[in-house]
């Protein structure tokens, strides 16, 4: 076939709303992933305009910088709060929470478990990555048993600090949250249906359904001492056991 | 206008929803029950958002989300309380949002009591919490003035991107007073350039206190933070004088100590004795200048609080050594009698 009538058919490209900036993430960090996923998502819904991003204080206390729609700070923990502000204000627009585990199940547990239990019409993004990584690889809610890190060099003792929570299973003990689900961006499967679940949690906000929750497993080469294949198969072979995968709910 | 008998804490409430406000989060806490209360009962009727928080510090981001989304937006506590949105209203400041925050204090330290008192001067003045920042502070000292200044703290607010604190303490919360509730400013304040709406047909908007980068950014941002504060400084110290021209003894309160002030200030004109009240009404910024102007000459400023001495500074502050300054304290929520206030000022003139 001649070359000049081959049609170009674009397949792939960065979205829209991902600005095309180096971010600060580090090599093999999931943040990137589910920027990317989130940013996918927004385009497809065609939600640019309406989206309120807020921020959280971790790793990704930038997200703001990276994903062009509306955005705020929240102090540490208290973004669902923050949210629950801004979604009540423009009901009509499409909130989102992204937060980490040290964010999420830590020091704002309460305002988790609250804006849950009232179904503030928000998506929450809950990236679970078992140790705290901007303030250099402390243990966190969901770190493992026996897993190490700064705070917990031995390996963390259950006996002494309890074990590690899970968010998903917390939450569906509420009766308001429409969208309960845990995913991976360990792997290319992982990666599509982590895609498929914040797809929902922002349609269920589009169609004002009610609160959604996704917590996506996700890895941190840096904090956990590995090289990013072996983070992403420490998730697959460590993280999962403890953290089920799956839908816990979707009405 | 008609003259209603209403309680501070729900003047507030009225005043706030005339100014046009229409989401409150709270928690509930005494001596300020009956605001939280109120606004339950009467913003669903205006078509408003009421929610109690599941705590103080979740209430003040919610203030934060709400006022970040262009809202007039309000939160109430009393001391203890407000400690735990010190934390919120720091972000508030960096960020440069608008919000009203009243703070009806109570005894301290720590749980402290549920009476009246003005134990969180140092608080609201001088911080609280952590950076370079200033809220301006509104010491009404009745309900009628509680409804007025609430009016006024939401344009106040929106003008200058600031944080407003309605400093009252649990008795002038829990005081009814006939009042004349006051008409809405008529002031419209455009938030378009900032607010966070949905970037529709527009460049996304960032509301954020954090600036990382370039190095002096931060720098930048206080520095633009301190102008502001120069300016207000300038333009918005509020202050009331009684009887203080031709008077020997100046007495200096805030709120209720200044009440209690005014009626010493009748006994001892009755007695003979020439003195005076100098009220602050905004503590930050505080009318220092005024303060001076008005301590001139005479012989001696007497300061009443229901504290250990905190507004005393400022007030020494502003006279420096010009005139002596003594100070008349009440703690753990008692407040000070109209005799010992009178029998202090008799000593000087003895």
């Amino acid at each position: 076939m001649p070359v000049e009538t081959l049609q170009e058919k674009l397949v792939y490209g960065r979205p829209q709303v991902l600005a095309d900036v180096p971010n600060h993430y580090c090599p093999g960090c999931g943040h990137g992933i589910i920027h990317k996923l989130l940013a996918q998502c927004i385009d497809e819904l065609g939600i640019q305009q309406t989206t309120i991003l807020v921020a959280p204080v971790g790793c990704s206390v930038l997200a703001y910088n990276y994903i062009k729609v509306d955005g705020c700070e929240a102090a540490h923990g208290r973004a669902p709060a923050v949210a629950t502000g801004i979604k009540r204000v423009h009901p009509e627009a499409t909130v989102i929470a992204y937060q980490g585990d040290g964010d999420l199940l830590a020091i704002g547990t309460a305002e988790t478990i609250h804006a849950a239990n009232r179904g503030e019409k928000i998506t929450v993004i809950f990236v679970n990555n078992a140790i705290y990584g901007m303030t250099g690889g402390q243990m966190a809610p969901t770190t493992l048993q026996a897993q190490k890190t700064k705070t917990s060099p031995y390996g963390r003792n259950p006996a002494d600090v309890g074990y590690p929570i899970r968010a998903c299973e917390l939450i569906n003990t509420l009766d308001a949250p429409v969208f309960i689900e845990r995913c991976a961006v360990s792997s290319v499967k992982g990666i599509l249906k982590t895609k498929r679940a914040i797809m929902k949690g922002l349609r269920n906000q589009v169609e004002k359904k009610g609160y959604s929750f996704i917590e996506i497993l996700s890895m941190c080469p840096t904090g956990w001492g590995m090289e990013p294949r072996e983070a992403a198969a420490w998730v697959d072979s460590d993280m999962t056991p403890v953290f089920p995968l799956g839908n816990l709910r979707d009405r | 206008m008609a003259v209603t008998l209403m309680k501070g804490n729900e003047a507030i409430g009225e005043a706030a929803i005339i100014a046009g406000c229409r989401h409150y989060f709270g928690y509930p806490i005494t001596p300020q029950n009956e605001l939280p209360a109120y606004m339950s009962m009467r913003l669903p009727k205006v078509g408003g958002t009421f929610l109690q928080a599941e705590s103080e510090v979740a209430a003040i981001n919610m203030v934060l989300g709400a006022s970040a989304a262009g809202a007039r937006v309000m939160t109430s506590s009393s001391s203890p309380g407000v400690s735990l949105k010190m934390e919120g209203i720091s972000y508030l400041s960096g960020a440069e949002l608008p919000a009203v925050v009243v703070n009806m204090m109570r005894g301290g330290p720590g749980l402290g009591n549920i009476a009246g008192a003005q134990g969180d001067y140092f608080q609201a003045v001088k911080g609280g919490g952590h950076g370079d920042y200033h809220c301006i502070v509104l010491a009404p000292n009745g309900v009628q003035e509680l409804a007025d200044l609430t009016v006024k703290a939401f344009d106040l607010a929106d003008q200058y991107r600031i944080v407003v604190i309605i400093l009252g303490d649990g008795f002038i919360g829990q005081m009814s007073e006939p009042i004349t509730l006051p008409a809405p400013s008529g002031r419209v304040f455009d938030k378009s350039a900032w607010m966070l709406s949905g970037a529709t047909g527009r460049d996304p908007h960032v509301i954020a206190s954090m600036r990382l980068a370039p190095d002096d950014a931060l720098a930048h941002l206080n520095a633009r933070l301190q102008d502001k504060y120069r300016v207000i400084e300038k333009a918005e110290c509020m202050w009331e004088k009684s009887q203080a021209d031709d008077a020997e003894f100046l007495l200096v309160g805030f709120g209720l100590s200044a009440r209690i002030c005014r009626s010493s200030v009748s006994a001892l004109r009755k007695a003979g004795v020439r003195a005076g009240l100098f009220r602050p009404i905004t503590l930050w910024p505080f009318p220092s200048g005024e303060l001076a102007r008005a301590a001139a000459g005479k012989k001696k400023i007497l300061v009443v609080e229901m504290n250990a001495g905190q507004m005393v500074e400022d007030v020494r502050l502003s006279v420096l050594s010009s005139v002596p300054v003594d100070f008349l304290g009440t703690l753990g929520g008692v407040t000070p009698s109209v005799d010992e206030i009178v029998e202090r000022v008799r000593s000087y003139a003895r």
